[in-house]
């Protein structure tokens, strides 16, 4: 047994910056715990362009954006041990982990920071019928494939749903040679960013069949075609007559993605309904005492620049916690979803004792265009801001400092919410 | 040449070839698929069952009943994961009671025991989640659940270990009389034999009405299965039946013994074998049914769908032993279920049959001991310990979701009858089977059957045949990191 103030889980981008924040803080005795041979999470494979406009302000690739903290974490000297699983953790922060060097270890930590990411949604969990051929990958796998080991899934590419994976491989595919027919996504609106959609999609004259899914999928051995139909918007069940089949050797999906909360429960952890994390306060410390969590497996972000920010929240509240630090008290203050909103993070705070701004972060459940994001706090309005358009697609972070819980006595509930 | 012949590498198959290796005889067995347990005995509801269902003074129900009573010698021998359960038929109106009662004589005729009719009460403190319109149940004591796959492979290894050949990729095209031989023409080459039998499940007819008059068909009927997430292990415990229809024992619920649950199958004739689809009709239908056990079937956490086709006959029940008109010719046709439960019956007495119109002796160093590939999942640490010290690929998880080891892999590579494709491994190990249905296994497991086997990664298939995984490297082979 080995004792650790901070165990950090999972070295991409929500453990990294965790570790080099912690460090900052004043921490000394860190170690991160990463599965993969190397740091860096999924920006390795992650070779486009677009990240940390917002941290670095400057247009960075995954690779160049995960140096940033790799760098802080090999000049500061903070531990750390790849290709190495963590395989237990219980709600003493004792975490047992595997790899070939020290075999089975067991640490005792202090605090210990979630960040072990997210998984995709694969073909089985859509029941989508027909065979169970080869050439369906889920998007994020795909990628790996081309830009980790360079090597071509197939030629010609269907792509179910519209998150952003998957529309960043409706690019690189058609970069690499392959024909990509149609990104196909169930809902009336991209689950993606806009961007993505303008530069992946557009760009490429790839259609964007909303409100469409995949009904059947063709060949005993290989995938042959996948056949598409247009879907009733309310129902979302498919409309007889509107089938239309797609030849094609490749289906990408990209239909969603779960935080990988496994340990978490492990853990004892309390897990939110909307979210699939855990539950957290403001510090992001979860239901378990000193056990943090951050990044996609508290939920899932859209942009990494607010995966790192969230995550420096967590490792400098993990190294409060192991001085002694932490000034609240008690589960704290219920925050609500109110209409529109679904999965807001964080679900408790400490309005009393609050001494940095707080980041509530949601989806909104629809489309809304000119709606108003508000924040209601003991039945009283403390924030409102106009919005041309909400999307379940984008992310919304309303960041608020604590002297704006102050002006309002006795909280009960917080509550944030979408006026359309 | 051969003594023996099997055609057909599923569960009844290799079985058959396992008792057949107790013997002094130099067997063969053919598989067309790119692996053993391909067919029906990958794909069905891996239940033990007790033997109330079956006609009695049917084969199924001599079958049934006597291999259920097999099942813990040869897990225990072959190392394979069984639970007695127990299964559970249950009412959900008071007018399904009498024909519980006819199940539960019919039972008692088939020989079996231990059944009886329990209440409601009874029912729901044995199983706190089933649907509260229950109103009585035929508890079934000798119910039991197992590894299909396992079971299979195991049968397999076993056999190969005591000299069995395996041939796979060898459909047969032909079974004809030469002389005193058997010439079976295959993928694989030309055969000749002293005995064929035939145990090719789905395509049993088809072997079988080349040699034989006495013609069988077979008229495939498709079962469409809900996998559920293991996160729901024990939300029931038993096997859950609701009552019989004419076509099979109905939509069930069950925990399999990997801890995830199976909801399913439905019952549909079809005019395909190899139409192996799921559709959305009976997935609906699965889920209509299977919600009157199970009210809230969590479909969320639905990991995989499957369909699987059962091998039924024409003759309603399994054709068994010697065809008349041809000697040395022995059939297991029509092995629908109850089939995984009789297989051990059924294998040992086709070997004992074969063996004995050979006059064929017991082979002195049979050895019926398999070990099972360690599983990294079920050791406690100090076992892991251990595991990694003598092997170091113990210590690289790569099945995260299953917590498959890069060991168990590799061993299910070098194994006797081991595997060649990517559900080869999985089946062997479980890798990707899970809920994230190898989304993040997939390039490593890749990586690791194309060290051992020597092959390029765009060699490598799904299950044989035109499933390749890959299609073309993006820049010169070796060019590219491939790590």
């Amino acid at each position: 047994m080995r004792n650790v103030d901070i165990i950090i889980i999972g070295g991409g981008p929500a453990g990294l910056a965790a570790a080099v924040s912690a460090y900052e803080s004043g921490c000394r005795d860190i170690l991160i715990l990463e599965r993969e041979e190397k740091l860096g999470g999924i920006l390795k494979q992650c070779i486009h362009n677009g990240f940390g406009l917002k941290m670095f302000h400057e247009e960075l690739t995954g690779p160049e954006y995960a140096k940033k903290y790799i760098d802080k974490v090999i000049a500061y000297g903070i531990p750390y041990e790849c290709d190495t699983m963590v395989i237990g953790i219980s709600d003493d922060k004792t975490v047992t982990a595997v790899n070939r060097v020290n075999g089975v270890q067991v640490f005792k930590a202090k605090a210990v920071v979630l960040a072990m990411g997210c998984r995709e949604r694969p073909r089985g969990a859509l029941a989508i019928p027909g065979y169970r051929c080869s050439g369906i990958y889920t998007a994020g796998t795909a990628q790996r494939l081309v830009n980790l080991e360079g090597i071509m899934p197939g030629k010609k590419v269907l792509i179910l749903g519209s998150g952003d994976i998957g529309l960043i491989m409706a690019r690189r595919m058609t970069f690499m040679g392959a024909q990509v027919l149609a990104c196909v996504e169930l809902m009336p609106y991209s689950s993606g960013l806009k961007r993505n959609i303008v530069q992946c999609l557009d760009d490429f004259g790839i259609p964007l069949l909303l409100n469409h899914t995949v009904v059947d999928i063709k060949g005993r051995e290989r995938l042959e075609g996948a056949v598409v139909a247009e879907v009733d918007p309310e129902t979302k069940k498919p409309i007889p007559g509107t089938e239309q089949c797609f030849d094609c050797d490749t289906l990408l999906l990209s239909v969603g993605l779960i935080p990988e909360n496994e340990l978490t429960k492990m853990a004892g952890v309390k897990l939110g309904e909307s979210t699939k994390g855990a539950e957290v306060d403001e510090s992001l410390e979860t239901s378990a005492d000193g056990i943090f969590s951050c990044g996609n497996v508290l939920h899932v972000h859209d942009l990494v620049d607010f995966v790192s920010k969230e995550a420096e929240k967590a490792g400098a509240n993990a190294y409060r916690y192991v001085k002694g630090d932490m000034k609240k008290t008690g589960g704290g203050v219920e925050v609500k979803n109110g209409y529109g909103v679904s999965g807001t993070v964080p679900q408790f705070i400490h309005p009393e004792s609050m001494d940095e701004p707080v980041n509530f972060m949601f989806r909104p459940k629809g489309v809304y265009k000119n709606a108003e994001i508000c924040v209601e706090a003991g039945g009283q309005r403390i924030y409102s801001r106009k919005s041309r358009i909400l999307s379940p697609g984008e992310m919304v972070n309303v960041q608020l400092s604590p002297e704006v819980f102050k002006q309002v006595p006795c909280i009960e509930d917080v509550t944030v919410k979408v006026e359309a | 040449m051969f003594d023996v012949i099997i055609i057909g590498g599923g569960v009844i198959g290799c079985t058959t070839a396992r008792n057949l290796a107790r013997y002094d005889l130099n067997v063969a067995l053919l598989e067309k698929a790119s692996d053993i347990c391909e067919g029906q005995s990958k794909a069905n509801t891996a239940i033990v069952h007790g033997g109330y269902d079956a006609k009695p003074h049917t084969l199924k129900a001599k079958y049934n009943v006597t291999g259920n009573g097999m099942f813990d010698k040869v897990c225990s021998e072959l190392d394979v994961p069984l639970k007695w359960n127990t299964s559970l038929v249950a009412a959900f109106s008071e007018s399904g009671i009498p024909k519980l009662e006819e199940l539960k004589h019919q039972g008692e005729v088939n020989g079996v025991h231990g059944l009886s009719i329990i209440g409601r009460d009874e029912i729901i403190r044995r199983e706190p989640n089933i649907s509260r319109s229950v109103c009585a149940a035929l508890l079934v004591t000798n119910g039991g659940i197992v590894c299909p796959y396992e079971l299979t492979i195991a049968n397999a290894e076993n056999a190969a270990e005591n000299g069995v050949r395996f041939y796979r990729n060898a459909p047969v095209t032909k079974v004809e009389k030469d002389g005193g031989q058997w010439r079976v023409q295959s993928g694989a080459g030309t055969f000749t034999s002293r005995a064929v039998i035939n145990c090719a499940g789905l395509y049993s007819d088809v072997i079988n009405n080349m040699v034989s008059e006495n013609k069988f068909h077979i008229k495939p009927r498709r079962g469409e299965y809900y996998i559920i997430d293991k996160s729901y292990a024990g939300t029931f415990n038993a096997s859950i039946f609701q009552l019989p229809t004419k076509m099979g024992k109905g939509i069930l619920v069950t925990p399999t013994v990997d801890g995830t649950l199976l909801v399913g199958p439905t019952a549909e004739d079809i005019d395909d074998r190899d139409d192996t689809r799921t559709t959305s009709g009976g997935l609906a239908k699965a889920l209509k049914f299977g919600s009157a056990t199970w009210e809230h079937i969590p479909m969320r956490d639905v990991i995989t769908t499957f369909a699987g086709i059962r091998a039924h006959c024409d003759r309603d029940d399994f054709v068994i032993g010697e065809a008349q008109d041809a000697p040395l010719f022995f059939n297991a046709g029509g092995v629908e279920s109850p089939g995984l439960t009789s297989s051990p019956a059924i294998g040992e007495y086709l070997a004992d049959s074969a063996a004995e119109k050979l006059g064929a002796k017991a082979k002195k160093n049979f050895n019926p001991i398999r070990k099972s590939i360690p599983k990294f999942r079920e050791m406690t640490d100090r076992e892991r310990a251990q595991a990694i010290a003598s092997d170091q690929d113990y210590a690289k998880i790569v099945c995260r979701c299953e917590t498959v080891t890069e060991a168990e892999i590799r061993a299910s590579i070098r194994r006797p009858v081991g595997a060649r494709t990517i559900d080869g491994i999985k089946r062997r190990t479980r890798t990707g089977m899970g809920r994230c249905q190898a989304g993040f296994c997939t390039p490593a497991t890749i990586k690791i059957l194309c060290e051992e086997l020597g092959i390029s990664p765009l060699e490598v298939t799904k299950f044989g045949g035109k499933s390749k995984m890959l299609d073309r490297y993006l820049f010169d082979k070796g060019g590219g990191n491939h790590a």
